[in-house]
């Protein structure tokens, strides 16, 4: 059974198509990289399969199940995790606490155990406490564990964002430009753990500008423009496209997708 | 570990102030003031659930205070519950009352949870104004008493009324503090402050934000509920003005000045504001005027309420 499967996926806004019958599939294992000029749709397309916005058209099927337009937290119950382009972190929590948030769904119990503090409850809390200081070690923030959220770098807080993404030992992951505004160092950091993260059997959906962190690490590319698929291949099928090379290096169709 | 000594430094000095403050007062009414700001303060940690941790506002809080008051004035004459378990039916309705509004509500996003409320808190006043043959109308009606300070006295303890209210209301107080404090550091409080920082990602990793805002939102009627009750119990005696409009605001006033993110600040938030009026008395014609003053000059310049913000400049110092 395929562990993802976008079918038909579209979207208008006030008339306008953000995004048309845009179709493919995501296996375990697999880093699926959606790659398009500014404006194609790629982040809208996220939007839709992770239950931001609830698709004009077609389905999202996740495990044989259709969960298009499902709430977020539903989708995460059934093991899909995402980070954010603008990133979305808890300002008002400590970095550790944070990432602990990842833990919710293993960590949540009853509220008058957490009330009274019960053994149950600290038991949770303990756990969710120790896993969530094992990931920020694994991506590098462990020392930074106690500091407000708010207080970090915007490579630090990606880092923090991906973390807290692992924490619920997701099936699939979509990462949302998770190397944008980082320098080199950090994106090869992310390109590991990114890599790394696949190998251990979770499915990677990735939107991504950095064109060789890409053709890098994608097992499978799927290239947007103005909203609909104009290819899909491996790295190097994509990269001899003649669809491709012309809306990325700009016939006059191309050049003004930005936006 | 850091955490467990914020949760047991805010205890210890709630524990200590109402233990030690008693040697200062210069004569017995300020018992009565004392156990009024501590009842006070347990409403207003309700409201630090509610708003300081999940980041909701409710301006119609005094309607479960109304509903824990006038439990305890009906149920004991027409149910025959003793005043102690009337608090109980009072929490449970107002539990109930608030998962019946919250529930609707709380599944949009934005304001709409304070105007809810404050339609709710608006209904609640309008029935125990008008309903006299049951609530006694606008003139209030009377409260039996709760008992248990005669059976002090039958076991050696012999207090005055404001003694024993002082300390009662001061246990309940430290009870209620402790609660909130748990659920601060617990998954379930980690959760709310979760969707208090974005909405987006608490639903990203699974939270399910509708449900927790209804959880605090209960909980925090809970607390006025029991607050309400006390007040009756004390004075024996309950008006609708418990329920009124302008004590919802208060409630919220005191959490926002003291810093309703934390326990310790919005109950100082609550002395303030119980204790002003009672300094004020003697420009009783500006009371209003410096009361929406001090809370203009805290917003402008101490934004995260009095107690954090000082507790802040301080550590900055330190450093």
């Amino acid at each position: 059974m395929t562990l993802l499967s976008v079918e038909g996926l579209g979207i208008s806004f006030g008339g306008i198509k953000a995004v048309h019958d845009v179709s493919f599939k995501v296996e375990p294992g697999e880093i699926v990289s959606v790659i398009g000029p500014n404006g194609a749709g790629k982040t809208t397309l996220f939007n839709m399969i992770s239950g931001v916005y609830r698709p004009g058209l077609g389905r999202v099927v996740l495990e044989g199940e259709d969960v298009t337009g499902m709430a977020p937290f539903r989708l995460a119950q059934r093991g899909m995790s995402r980070t954010f382009q603008n990133l979305q972190i808890f300002q008002n929590m400590t970095v550790l606490e944070n990432a602990i948030s990842g833990f919710h769904l293993q960590e949540k119990g009853p509220v008058l155990a957490d009330l009274l503090h019960l053994p149950s409850s600290r038991r949770r809390a303990r756990a969710a406490d120790a896993g969530a200081r094992a990931l920020l070690a694994r991506v590098g923030l462990e020392r930074a564990a106690d500091r407000e959220a708010g207080n970090l770098s915007y490579g630090s807080l990606k880092r923090l964002e991906i973390a807290r993404a692992l924490a619920m030992k997701p099936k699939v992951l979509l990462l949302d430009e998770p190397a944008a505004g980082c320098n080199a160092v950090e994106t090869e950091e992310i390109d590991h753990l990114i890599a790394e993260v696949a190998a251990s059997g979770t499915a990677i959906l990735l939107v991504e500008h950095d064109m060789k962190m890409v053709m890098r690490i994608s097992s499978h590319i799927v290239v947007l423009d103005h909203g609909e698929k104009i290819a899909e291949g491996s790295p190097a099928e994509v990269s001899r496209n003649p669809a491709v090379i012309a809306a990325y290096l700009g016939t006059e169709e191309g050049a003004d997708a930005d936006g | 570990m850091p955490r467990l000594t914020a949760k047991s430094a805010t205890l210890l000095v709630l524990a200590a102030l109402i233990a030690v403050t008693p040697f200062f007062f210069p004569s017995g009414y300020y018992y009565r003031v004392g156990a009024l700001i501590f009842v006070n303060g347990l409403a207003v940690t309700g409201i630090v659930i509610l708003t300081g941790y999940a980041g909701q506002i409710s301006l119609g809080h005094a309607g479960f205070a109304g509903i824990g008051g006038y439990a305890c004035a009906l149920a004991p004459t027409h149910l025959g519950l003793h005043p102690s378990l009337a608090v109980v039916l009072g929490a449970a309705i107002s539990g109930v009352l608030a998962y019946l509004v919250g529930r609707p509500i709380l599944r949009l996003k934005g304001y709409y949870l304070a105007v809810a409320t404050l339609g709710f808190g608006i209904l609640v006043s309008m029935v125990l104004n008008n309903e006299r043959q049951l609530t006694g109308g606008p003139d209030g009606i009377a409260v039996p008493e709760l008992g248990l300070r005669g059976l002090l006295k039958d076991w050696g303890l012999d207090l005055t009324n404001g003694q024993f209210w002082y300390f009662f209301c001061g246990i309940a107080l430290l009870i209620g503090a402790w609660i909130a404090l748990n659920l601060h550091q617990s998954p379930s409080g980690r959760a709310l402050r979760a969707l208090h920082g974005s909405e987006i990602a608490a639903g990203t990793v699974g939270i399910d934000v509708a449900r927790v805002k209804l959880q605090a939102f209960v909980i925090s009627a809970v607390y006025a509920s029991v607050a309400g009750s006390l007040v009756a119990l004390q004075n024996k005696f309950i008006t609708p003005d418990v329920a009124g409009f302008m004590h919802s605001i208060e409630m919220v006033t005191m959490a926002v000045l003291g810093g309703a993110g934390s326990v310790l600040g919005a109950i100082f938030g609550a002395g303030i504001l119980t204790l002003l009026p009672q300094a004020l008395t003697v420009f009783a014609e500006y009371e209003q005027l410096v009361l929406g003053l001090v809370m203009m000059l805290v917003m402008i310049f101490l934004r995260e309420g009095l107690l954090p913000s000082v507790l802040r400049k301080l550590r900055g110092r330190g450093e």
